[in-house]
């Protein structure tokens, strides 16, 4: 297939609106009289408020309304960026209110002050007077689910918000007929998001609906929970989504948007604006579920993977967001990559009393490859065998059907994948050099494979709007209800527009702001289903806009609307590449013909019901220093199959920031907390150890195009993915090097050394 | 309540401005609230990653740890002060030609900083570009184009 558009490299159409400072995030619109709402959090990991005392902040000067649980509704939400099910057992689990009268977590809500000015807001806050019951908490998940521990909810008694898991085959079958079994534990830790904007929104009332500007990835969903947790009706709330300062899954959940609601309410729709210092960003959002795996796998004589068992524990914090739906996104997606003839998982999500854990880039797959990708090298270092060749030796093949999902495997690129990779990074040649290494710097090679999927079906609703209305000059107007959170997704949807319907770039201006009042239905930036889901959508809109504007040609020329195409902005007769004329005449004709007159539009939606599984694998390279423990990634190659990549620029930014995100949890990142009071240890930029540019190697960003055949453009998923496979791939240069297999991440230096010592290496 | 307040005076992209700020203020406020200068952005309020960043007399400075009154008699530069007649700068160009720019929330603090390397002239290795911009942190990019606009816009001066 030829494209004019998709595949090339559009520069970015928010690029200089970016850059020039113009591009306005919530912060940057200033309504009047707008006041300042700050939130009081608690300072222990679990505790009661027996008494509440509000009456010294309510009297300082300048202090508009004070709120506890008291004064809002006594509802139940759940925070979790899902599209809404019409099956109730689908639902997320409903276990928070907005403010509450137990703390489960330090940093949990438990008062609102809403104030003239940040300052008169801080020092109000200092005067509410709270008497805590201070009760025993639980940080570890598998002391969580002992008898006698501390109970989170009171509806779990066991702490375990669930336990459902998936099989198929035979696994005691398979287990006992092995030539093989191997088993190993890994675990990841906590990790945050960081995206540069904390989060924050402001609402004010119009009439009786509640307006509330967010930075979120998922406006017509937030609409929806606002609504729940106030006991509204849906169609009260309006959400405006501006330019967004990052949100890697954090703003894939409804969080400050029910605060600032009842914060509006409360002071009679008078412009409230709550935004979240760093600090609080920590503990009070989301984090990466930290998960520890108990991997169990059954391997035939001529290194044939037959069975595997996997036991998963997730930590998922205080309240269950999104849940168990994180950990079996990770037994899910793992599947089509390598076939095993038996599988079983099972999974428990956990309560406990650290802050919650949610979405975050990968959605549990970056933690149970980090899992299974070590595990497979273990295994192939036990059985003395290229690590490679292992693999490859048991990947599936376009056409495999998952026994469970029923998925199809339609383009399989691991193959391609791995082969660019290991010719890049040179594996044969410095496998040989990196022989019987004694010095007291270490290199080593390691790679690691991954499989991800585009969007969420077929365990969510895939459903995307798009409208396009034609303007006189024959340029269009895009409009999404999906989300532009700094991915490029108004840049490769401005594409695939301008693809389909015959124009340059130039004459599509999309709506950057998604307005719940004005922008068609679409659940949102998630999953990285928007180019994949959301695309559909765009096409076939662009197509019923070029099917007008021909039409409309047709009846001028009397040619027939197979014979006349839509090339560059102007109608041309098919064959004989004759101009007929610009587009602008159609244009003009569509909105002012004294008979005819119908303005050229497209307002539609699909449903997709496909899923395009997407792969890719990471080659690191590694240098270790066996004296101090410190890991130097000298290169890291990640090679993609994401189908057709529309917009290759945009392709390889998704790739190195991804990649870095994995390094971070690799080799740097974790969120720390006081084991003695469940205090956050190290909730600041300074502390937490975010990748700088300092510590990041050269990126290399590759793809193999195969297109898939269900993408509107033979699109698959690529958002989240480099996120998966360079942690492992790390983990396993650093055992290529050392022989030490790191089965903790992430490897900095204080654990590395640790590690050292305990094997007797220091 | 007066004695929290001074006037003072600075020259903010070309523009001379006069205003009475609150002692306990930081240029970063006054910038964004009084000036409606919200390119400048705030990340994290206490100088950790260089998106409120702007150049006080040529030098690149986190705006939320500087006070407003130390402002006073100084010469500043936004993100909104480089474009001139609707021109990008070449520092802007580059990070746009390069696919430096995807969220967009650190991008103006790091094309500061790369303005004042370029206004300085120094010749720097790849390892000193990078200590030179390390003050930024971006989550989107793994810094690979920026690092890319930067060392692109140095060597075309």
């Amino acid at each position: 297939m030829s494209y004019r558009v998709i595949g090339k490299e559009v520069k970015r159409v928010d690029a200089v609106n970016k850059v020039t400072g113009k591009a306005k995030f919530t912060d940057d619109f200033f309504e009047r009289d707008m006041l300042i709402g700050k939130v009081l959090r608690s300072p222990y990991a679990h505790a009661k408020i027996k008494n509440i005392n509000v009456d010294k902040a309510k009297a300082l000067e300048g202090v508009v309304e004070v709120l506890t649980y008291k004064d809002l509704p006594n509802i139940k939400y759940a925070t979790a960026g899902h599209p809404y099910s019409l099956d109730p057992k689908h639902r997320d689990v409903a276990d928070r209110t907005i403010l509450t009268d137990k703390a489960r977590h330090v940093g949990d809500s438990i008062a609102i002050v809403i104030a003239k000015d940040e300052l008169i807001a801080e020092k109000a806050l200092k005067l509410i007077e709270v008497d805590y019951e201070v009760l025993p908490f639980v940080l570890d998940p598998e002391k969580a689910m002992e008898p006698g521990a501390p109970i989170i909810h009171d509806d779990r008694p066991n702490n375990v918000i669930s336990s459902v898991g998936q099989e198929f085959g035979n696994v005691d079958e398979d287990f006992k007929n092995a030539d093989y079994v191997f088993t190993g534990e890994y675990e990841t830790s906590v990790v945050q998001h960081c995206h540069l904007e904390n989060h924050t929104a402001y609402a004010y009332m119009e009439n009786d609906r509640i307006v509330i500007v967010s930075s979120t990835q998922i406006p017509h969903i937030a609409r929806r929970i606002v609504a729940e947790a106030l006991g509204l009706p849906w169609g009260k709330v309006r959400v405006i989504k501006p330019y967004i300062g990052g949100g890697f899954g954090n703003k894939q959940e409804v969080i400050v948007e029910p605060m600032v609601a009842a914060m509006t309410l409360a002071v009679n729709g008078r412009p409230v604006r709550y935004t979240m210092t760093r600090e609080e960003s920590f503990i009070a959002t989301r984090t990466r579920h930290a998960m520890k795996f108990y991997m169990k796998t059954a391997v035939t004589k001529d290194h044939k993977l037959q069975a595997i068992h996997i036991k998963a524990i997730s930590n998922n914090g205080a309240y269950a967001s999104h849940g168990h739906s994180i950990i079996m996104s990770a037994i899910s997606k793992f599947r089509p990559l390598y076939n095993f003839k038996s599988f079983k998982a099972e999974p428990k999500t956990v309560y406990t009393n650290l802050p919650s854990a949610g979405a975050m880039r990968g959605y549990g797959v970056p933690q149970i490859f980090f899992a299974l990708e070590s595990h497979l090298d273990d295994i192939a270092k036990k059985l003395n065998i290229d690590p490679i060749e292992f693999r490859m030796n048991n990947v599936i093949q376009a056409g495999h059907v998952d026994p469970i999902s029923k998925l199809t495997v339609r383009t399989f690129g691991i193959p391609e994948c791995i082969k660019k990779g290991k010719e890049l990074i040179k594996w044969d040649e410095k496998q040989e050099l990196y022989k019987n290494q004694t010095g007291e710097k270490r290199r080593g090679l390691g790679m690691a494979c991954f499989s991800y999927f585009s969007g969420t079906y077929p365990v969510c609703l895939e459903v995307a709007g798009c409208r396009i209305a034609m303007n006189q000059d024959g340029s269009v107007q895009l409009m999404l209800g999906a989300t532009e959170i700094g991915q490029g997704a108004d840049t490769v949807f401005t594409q695939m527009a301008a693809e389909a319907i015959g124009i340059p770039v130039d004459m599509v201006h999309i709506i950057s702001t998604q307005d719940t009042d004005v922008a068609p239905f679409d659940t949102g930036a998630y999953a990285s289903r928007q180019t994949y889901i959301t695309g559909a959508a765009v096409k076939q809109a662009a197509i019923e806009v070029k099917k007008q504007v021909l039409e409309i040609a047709s009846r001028k020329t009397g040619l027939k609307v197979e014979n006349l195409d839509i090339v560059d902005g102007k109608i041309i007769e098919v064959g004989l590449n004759r101009l007929i004329c610009d587009i602008s005449e159609i244009a003009l004709e569509a909105f002012y013909d004294r008979i005819d007159s119908k303005p050229i539009t497209s307002d539609t939606s699909v449903n997709v019901r496909t899923n395009a599984i997407a792969y890719g694998v990471s080659f690191a390279e590694v240098e270790v220093d066996m004296l101090t423990g410190q890991i130097e990634v000298l290169h890291l190659i990640n090679v993609h199959d994401s189908g057709t990549i529309i917009n290759p620029i945009l392709a390889e930014g998704q790739v190195h920031g991804g990649v870095s995100m994995s390094l971070g949890a690799a080799l740097s990142e974790r969120l720390m907390f006081d084991e003695r009071t469940g205090a956050p240890l190290n909730n600041n930029l300074l502390d937490y150890k975010l990748q700088t540019i300092m510590d990041t190697p050269n990126i290399e960003a590759h793809f193999v195009e195969l297109p898939d055949p269900t993408g509107a453009f033979g699109q698959k998923s690529l958002g989240e993915n480099p996120t998966i496979s360079p942690a492992p791939a790390v983990r396993n240069a650093v055992l290529d090097a050392t022989g030490v297999a790191f089965n903790k991440i992430p490897m900095n230096p204080q654990s590395v050394f640790e590690k050292f010592k305990e094997e007797g290496l220091l | 309540m007066d004695e929290l307040k001074r006037k003072i005076s600075f020259n903010v992209n070309d523009e001379q401005v006069s205003l009475e700020v609150d002692i306990r203020t930081s240029l970063l406020e006054v910038l964004r609230n009084e000036l409606h200068l919200t390119g400048v952005k705030q990340g994290c309020g206490v100088g950790e990653c260089g998106a409120c960043t702007v150049l006080i007399d040529g030098e690149p400075i986190d705006s939320c740890i500087y006070l407003a009154i130390w402002a006073d008699g100084k010469t500043i530069t936004t993100v909104e002060g480089l474009a001139k007649n609707g021109k990008l700068s070449k520092v802007q160009e580059a990070y746009v030609n390069e696919g430096a720019i995807q969220c967009g929330f650190c991008t103006p603090g790091l094309v500061l900083t790369t303005t004042a390397l370029v206004e300085k002239g120094e010749q720097l290795t790849d390892e000193e570009i990078k200590r030179e911009i390390s003050g930024h942190f971006c989550r989107c990019t793994g810094y690979q184009k920026i690092f890319m606009a930067v060392k692109k816009v140095l060597e075309d001066k």
